[in-house]
């Protein structure tokens, strides 16, 4: 299954939907493309919906974290909503869980950016 | 399905989705459970992509060759590639500080995460990366080795 990323604008959010797999190849380029773009038009909160990601490998980690890192850099928040357990797990091993802001709840995850 | 297979594999991203795939296979039917096939199918998948991209650095003329192979209790996966070779202990802690926040550099760490034991050989040129999955669990005498 490959990667998709859809955005809607909630009170002054931007939420990005993911499905798929976020891997090495087209799913880490369409979330590298999808932040680029983002940020390009200015639009620095973001929340990515992961909870139809089926599948994050080692680069789609690696891209995640990137992202952030870019986002902070320009002065915005990232924050991911949505885990499924077998991304909770990924990133609870690579000690990257208390490193993101994870949200699971929409409502709340956009009311909570600044 | 065979109790060993082995594959020569171009040095692209069809490869590693191949590579993939098949240990997923294997493992399903080595009676690994969902989790250990989705561990075990990821650890291969790093494997290689490693081949790939660090090893083969994506030369065509080189091929990633991979072996799967099953016995009664225990999954043997071979990944080889055809690159200037590797020495896992200089690869960096992806955990520590300095490198939490790096945008690569997970794979190893992951193999080893989520495998029994992880063998490292240098093939002059070129790495073997031995992945192996125990039914039922680790043995205590798994362990690291790098020849």
């Amino acid at each position: 299954m490959t990667m998709k990323a859809s955005t809607r604008q909630v009170n002054g959010v931007t939420v990005v939907d993911m499905s798929g797999r976020i891997t090495l190849g087209e799913g880490s380029v369409i979330l590298r493309d999808t932040i680029r773009d983002l940020l390009g038009k200015g639009q620095k909160k973001i929340l990515l919906n992961l909870g139809d990601v089926t599948y994050i490998d080692s680069s789609g980690i690696g891209e995640l974290v990137s992202a952030f890192t870019s986002v902070r850099n320009q002065g915005g928040e990232l924050k991911l909503l949505n885990l499924t357990k077998k991304v909770h797990d990924l990133l609870q091993i690579t000690k990257l869980y208390t490193v993101f802001d994870i949200k699971d709840d929409e409502t709340a995850a956009v009311g909570s950016f600044k | 399905m065979r109790n060993r297979v082995s594959y020569t594999l171009d040095s692209t991203l069809d490869s590693v989705n191949k590579a993939e795939s098949t240990a997923a296979q294997f493992a399903a039917r080595a009676g690994f459970n969902a989790d250990e096939q989705d561990n075990i199918a990821m650890a291969v998948r790093e494997a290689a992509v490693n081949a790939v991209l660090h090893g083969n650095a994506h030369d065509p003329a080189k091929k990633v060759f991979l072996v799967c192979e099953r016995t009664v209790d225990t999954l043997i996966i071979t990944v080889t590639d055809q690159g200037k070779g590797l020495d896992p202990s200089c690869v960096p802690d992806p955990l520590s500080p300095e490198n939490l926040m790096k945008g690569s550099g997970r794979g190893i760490f992951l193999i080893r995460a989520f495998m029994d034991e992880v063998r490292f050989r240098n093939t002059h040129p070129g790495t073997e990366i031995t992945l192996i999955k125990h039914v039922g669990g680790k043995p205590a005498n798994a362990k690291e080795e790098t020849t």
